[in-house]
């Protein structure tokens, strides 16, 4: 607010808020559609002040490549500046890991393009702890998938289910055009099944449900895997300027990727990957399980436990940065004490080393002249397909475990048959992506991992066989009320699991219920 | 279903800044109209890998046309003929079979060429960093109801503050002014009390920065708002030069 964001405002002048998915009272403050696009400009903003004081350098389009440890702290980074290709060494009295989360390992996500899990993942290769790695968030109205050419998913906000009513015909495999089909043919899912949350019930179940009415063949468009999300009746009741007012940019969207006028005909959604509650360990004061290697926002496992409600990336990511980081580093920084910070250590040679001989390594295959290689893309689509089927929603131990004996079968073929063209020594799209790849292609294993082992279903996830009579998500708070910590233990070794066992003092973890 | 067309692509390779750049021809068959345009570019680029050449080069991230990392001339426009959207928003619908698209990348002397369609947009944090921003430090604020925002300032704040960054507005001045994005910057701050205590400061040095880097002036064509994705409106130049005029006249 102090920073210039411009929340809305009611008429007097104070704060306007409004509702989201999961709380039943209107609590939450809003910039139109783009809430957490106008509070990233404004942390941008106050970033750019700290550069203008002299306080931050920045060095745009580089990529961390490697953690370089001195001494058993973490010391610095080795990076690939992606204008030249050079490999650059920077170091410090410690690191700070703000790189996201690992959602585009399904390749279709409503992620940018280029979040990915390297840093995280290369981190986690030098011993930090990595957290419940299977907790990923579906969120409930995105746009369908409908071509396989397609590179990402478009979230709707969600703040279209404070007026917009889901639902999908009575009848299966329905191919009426939705303002064709009668009230009383329409089944309005989550309201009969949810009366007092409705459409408004958290993501998990929303997405759930999304997925089983499809399952059943109520689903509608092309695929069959959508259903409507109809703001006909919010419109009737407060005309279709009040609507354009809170909506317009959403509706405006929805018409550029799809053609179709939402203030017309119903929109259609489905559940994609969206945020990942998973992420390196961290203690109270976001430092990992390696000494003087912070990590803060998504890319850590902190705070949303197994389902993230609206709202709380953004506290999550603000909270961490402007609260939390600036008074337990200078707490590290006091106790950690003076440190060499020459980039000419032991340490530095060896890691710009693996480095060069990692990118040597994808771009071999080109340079071999070999027959039948295929992009990098062909690989990210495979493995995307394979977790969304087995590592998705919904899982069962048979799919994990053929997920499990199908990635290295996959990362053995990327890694004789991936074609990367260009050198490393230049701008090479190609070149990153391959190296994003390659890593989510070794990460994938612990994520179906920590999902087998997890044999309850946790947040916002079914494990289908622990479900209540309902076919409800079921808890089993006897045996899982831990953080499962991964371990890497090498390559070709299974990592090691340990268990951050949780202790519940002022609430007690229960079945929840939205009915 | 999805209805598929052909189409003649002409798009500017250029493997650096110090390098000659000319345009290349593709023709690409059964793009699905439903594609966006970016996608497309996926589609060209795979081609390309997969027949021993080298991708072209683009800038992109978000997808949804609100990171501000994409853009291209097409056809002569920035972002393409569709108004109010990013070049990621642009989907092939809008094309016919058999046309021909030239593709180039944003051309202006604040945004050098880096390589095929990616330019250096860094001459706009330039101008960020000379006051585009409320000197608070974190964690010190009041309450955000202490100080009332009237709606309609709030509102009209919102509209400038909708601007991405993404220099559709450079690309498309004759010229290549930035004076759109500077105009929203500091307009949005300006309607906003938090912004009030820094507004002269604020206008005069980022006009200067502005300068600095390169940009021209405006010269009232208004081709800016008209490619602008999130169309802010020339209002908003109009502000800063009052802005500017209010600074440079009652300067301490």
């Amino acid at each position: 607010m102090a920073q210039g964001i411009p929340f809305a405002r009611e008429y007097g002048g104070t704060l306007a808020n409004r509702s989201f998915g999961g709380a039943q009272v209107s609590r939450t403050f809003y910039a139109r559609g783009q809430t957490g696009q106008q509070l990233l400009l404004g942390a941008y903003s106050a970033m750019m002040r700290q550069v203008a004081s002299g306080k931050v350098t920045i060095y745009s389009r580089r990529e961390m490549m490697d953690l370089v440890i001195v001494d058993g702290r973490a010391r610095g980074i080795i990076c690939r500046n992606l204008i030249t290709g050079k490999l650059e060494r920077y170091s410090a009295h410690a690191v700070v890991l703000a790189t996201g989360g690992y959602g585009n390992v399904f390749y279709l996500s409503t992620n940018a393009m280029a979040s990915n899990v390297t840093a995280a993942w290369r981190a986690c290769k030098h011993g930090a702890g990595f957290a419940n790695p299977c907790f990923v968030q579906i969120h409930p109205t995105c746009i369908p998938v409908h071509g396989d050419y397609q590179s990402k998913l478009t979230l709707m906000s969600e703040s279209l289910r404070n007026d917009g009513r889901v639902w999908v015909p009575k009848k299966k495999h329905d191919t009426r055009p939705p303002t064709e089909i009668p009230e009383d043919e329409r089944d309005y899912y989550l309201e009969q099944k949810y009366p007092s949350f409705g459409n408004l019930v958290p993501r998990d179940v929303a997405s759930r449900n999304a997925k089983e009415v499809c399952d059943q063949g109520q689903g509608v468009g092309e695929t069959g895997l959508a259903v409507y999300l109809d703001l006909q009746e919010a419109i009737k009741r407060d005309g279709l300027e009040v609507i354009l007012k809170k909506y317009g940019n959403l509706f405006q969207m929805y018409e550029k990727i799809t053609g179709s006028d939402p203030s017309r005909e119903p929109m259609k959604i489905f559940p994609a990957v969206h945020y990942t509650m998973g992420g390196l360990w961290v203690d109270y004061n976001l430092m990992s399980t390696i000494d003087g290697l912070f990590v803060v926002g998504e890319a850590n496992f902190s705070d949303h436990g197994a389902n993230r409600l609206g709202a709380s990336a953004l506290m999550q990511g603000l909270a961490d940065g402007y609260f939390v980081l600036p008074y337990s580093m200078g707490n590290y920084l006091a106790r950690a004490g003076a440190c060499d910070l020459s980039t000419g250590h032991k340490p530095y040679d060896k890691a710009e080393k693996a480095v060069q001989a990692a990118t040597e390594d994808l771009l071999k295959n080109t340079r071999s002249g070999k027959k039948g290689l295929q992009t990098v893309d062909h690989y990210h689509r495979q493995l995307g397909s394979l977790l969304w089927d087995h590592c998705g929603m919904a899982r069962n131990k048979k799919g994990l475990e053929y997920a499990l004996n199908k990635i290295p079968e996959i990362r053995d073929d990327f890694k004789n048959n991936v074609l990367v063209p260009g050198t490393g020594q230049q701008l090479n799209q190609s070149l990153e992506r391959a190296g994003r790849v390659s890593d989510f292609l070794e990460f994938a294993d612990v994520m179906v991992r920590d999902a087998l082992a997890r044999e309850e279903s946790c947040g916002c996830h079914l494990r289908e066989e622990s479900q209540t009579e309902e076919h409800e998500a079921k808890r089993d708070d006897a045996h899982y009320t831990h953080v499962a910590v991964w371990e890497y233990k090498g390559e070709g070794t299974e990592p090691a699991l340990h268990k951050e066992q949780l202790s519940f003092e002022n609430v007690t973890p229960s079945q929840r219920s939205y009915k | 279903m999805a209805k598929t067309i052909t189409i003649t692509i002409k798009i500017w390779r250029q493997s650096g800044a110090d390098f000659q750049g000319s345009f290349e021809k593709h023709v690409l068959e059964s793009v699905d109209t439903d594609m966006s345009f970016l996608e497309m570019l996926d589609v060209l680029n795979e081609q390309l890998t997969l027949s021993g050449r080298e991708p072209v080069a683009f800038d992109h991230d978000c997808r949804e046309g609100i990171c501000g990392m994409c853009g291209a001339v097409v056809n002569g426009t920035a972002h393409g003929p569709e108004r109010e959207t990013t070049l990621c928003q642009l989907h092939m619908r809008h094309f016919r079979d058999g046309q021909t698209i030239t593709i180039e990348p944003f051309r202006a002397k604040g945004f050098p060429l880096i390589k095929d369609l990616i330019i250096d947009r860094s001459a706009f944090d330039q101008v960020i960093i000379a006051g585009g921003y409320v000197s608070v430090n974190a964690g010190s604020a009041q309450d955000g109801n202490s100080i009332p925002v009237a709606q309609a300032n709030a509102e009209q704040a919102m509209d400038a503050a909708a601007c991405i960054g993404c220099g559709a507005c450079v690309a498309a001045c004759p010229n290549a002014a930035a004076m759109l994005f500077v105009g929203a910057k500091v307009s949005q701050l300006a309607l906003l009390p938090q912004g009030s205590p820094e507004r002269k400061r604020r206008a005069l040095s980022m006009v200067t920065a502005m300068d600095k880097a390169g940009f021209g002036n405006c010269s009232n064509e208004r081709e800016c708002e008209n490619v602008c994705p999130k169309s802010i409106s020339i209002r908003n130049i109009a502000r800063l030069n009052r802005e500017y005029l209010r600074a440079a006249f009652t300067a301490d």
